[in-house]
């Protein structure tokens, strides 16, 4: 039997009649708007698939995507990175941390750089696997450079809570967790100031799925009530994203504004109690926290509680870690890109200067981010 | 790429901080400390990122949900089929949103 390649069989499934069937409902519903509406998805994993499958190219001309900051590495500020770095280059520290956050360029390198410097920066998979480095390395200090929005938060948290609980000597926290509705408040209120390439402004969301099974819906209340804008909730295959967009427009063909969830098999309108109350023991808010290219951001970020100063790095390592607030390249427009003002293709180095290989700004560097996806996919619209 | 393929949780260990969970009939463990202490029984249906259990999945949905990936499931061979489900979870990209 022929091996099937597991991309295309993937392909198939996924673009198959159900996401044409959405697409048609979409077509018949958009034809009664009134106006264009743009749909903000929040969430990196929600672009990834809608340039992945092309969805843009299945939408009516009358319904717009804009891309929003969902990727924790795209958002993180220069100077954190820093931080990390500085961190791993102190005498016997482990700096361990997620995902792509290792290939982000900072000002003095990468962790990938500080690594080949022979510091020793370690990628996990879960949080938890920290217990067994520091086990292993008794006489080092562990420091986890955690990041993440509400979806990985409580895992932090539950770390914290063992690390206490086993009286584990050697673990620290360099904390940059961020919150997902007030950064979606604050582009709606920076988006209602500046006025981009496209003239428009955010209509409608699609929420992000994996914070609202932590969070509950509940987080995004306020959208439709206070800002006048629908919020449906939608899971990361394509066939959820059609489902979601399609319950968008029928709510403004319908002229209902409201919070809807599309992805019920997980999302409930409370969220994961037990996990909220694990964020709400150990971290507090910060009343400004700086994301890369959207600048400070009111409430958005979390700190470890002041009870458990002693747990973290940036406490205990304060007199090396650097204070300075450091801007992107020049050239780079990730700033627009995140707030929704801008697409890839109008960077001017986009694809030139700056690629996967030679990442210039994070938007390129995360595979989550709108840049990547749009090299990786080569959905230059 | 994440599928949230529904798990089924078959074993919780003993102080209920860990359980095994059949993903379509692959094994693995996953931390239960995100979770109350009875929330998840066995023969519950749970959403696992980055290897915790992140909620419960409602029971009817998950079946409707495993019925569409057995479709895909079944095409592949016996290891394609395992590392899919691994990396379900795998995702070098997680600690996104
Ligand atoms: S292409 Fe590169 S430099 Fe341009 S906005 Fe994207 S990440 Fe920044
Ligand atoms: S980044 Fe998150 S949403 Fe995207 S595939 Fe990985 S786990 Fe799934």
């Amino acid at each position: 039997m022929e091996t099937l390649e597991l991309k295309n069989l993937y392909d198939d499934f996924r673009d198959g009649e159900t996401i044409k069937a959405y697409a048609k409902i979409i077509a018949e519903d958009a034809a009664e708007l009134e106006r264009p509406i743009n749909i903000m998805e929040v969430c990196g994993g929600h672009t990834h698939t809608i340039m992945k499958f092309g969805l843009p190219q299945l939408m009516p001309e009358n319904i717009n995507f804009i891309h929003g900051p969902g990727c924790p590495v795209c958002i993180m500020p220069k100077e954190r990175i820093d931080h990390a770095y500085v961190l791993a280059m102190q005498p016997d520290v482990i700096l361990v941390t997620l995902g792509d956050m290792i290939k982000v360029p900072g000002s003095n390198g990468s962790l990938q750089d500080a690594r080949s410097k022979g510091a020793d920066v370690r990628f996990v998979y879960s949080p938890m696997e920290c217990l067994k480095i520091a086990e292993e390395n008794p006489d080092k200090t562990v420091i986890f450079f955690a990041i993440g929005f509400e979806t990985t938060t409580p895992m932090t948290a539950v770390l914290l809570d063992q690390v206490i609980k086993q009286k584990v000597p050697n673990i620290l926290f360099h904390i940059n967790h961020v919150t997902v509705p007030e950064v979606m408040k604050e582009l709606i209120d920076s988006r209602d100031i500046h006025v981009d390439s496209y003239n428009n402004k955010i209509d409608a969301f699609l929420g992000p799925s994996h914070v609202s099974v932590i969070s509950g819906a509940k987080i995004y209340e306020a959208f439709p009530r206070d800002y006048g804008r629908p919020v449906v909730v939608s899971g990361f295959e394509p066939v959820d994203v059609m489902e979601g967009i399609s319950m968008i427009v029928k709510q403004f063909v319908e002229k209902r504004c409201e919070l809807e969830v599309q992805y019920k098999r997980v999302v409930t309108y409370e969220g994961n109690l037990n996990s909220q109350k694990l964020m709400n023991t150990y971290f507090d808010k910060v009343s400004l926290f700086r994301w890369r290219g959207l600048g400070n951001v009111p409430d958005s970020g979390l700190k470890l509680k002041e009870a458990f100063a002693d747990y973290d790095a940036e406490v205990v390592y304060k007199d090396v870690l650097p204070i300075a607030e450091i801007e992107d390249h020049k050239l780079c427009i990730c700033g627009d890109i995140l707030r929704g003002m801008a697409k890839p293709p109008e960077c001017t180095i986009f694809g030139t200067a700056c690629k996967p290989t030679t990442p210039i700004g994070s938007c390129m560097v995360s595979s989550e981010g709108a840049c990547a996806a749009y090299y990786k996919y080569g959905n230059l619209i | 790429m994440c599928l949230s393929i529904p798990s089924k949780v078959v074993r919780i260990s003993e102080d209920k901080t860990m359980c095994t969970v059949d993903t379509m009939g692959v094994q693995r463990d996953a931390n239960l400390m995100m979770m109350d202490d009875d929330d998840v029984k066995v023969g519950d249906y749970v959403l696992l990122h980055i290897g915790f259990v992140m909620n419960k999945i409602d029971e009817e949905e998950a079946l409707a949900s495993i019925d569409t990936y057995k479709e895909i499931l079944e095409l592949m061979d016996e290891e394609q089929r395992r590392q899919t489900i691994l990396d379900d979870d795998n995702c070098a990209e997680r600690g996104s949103i």
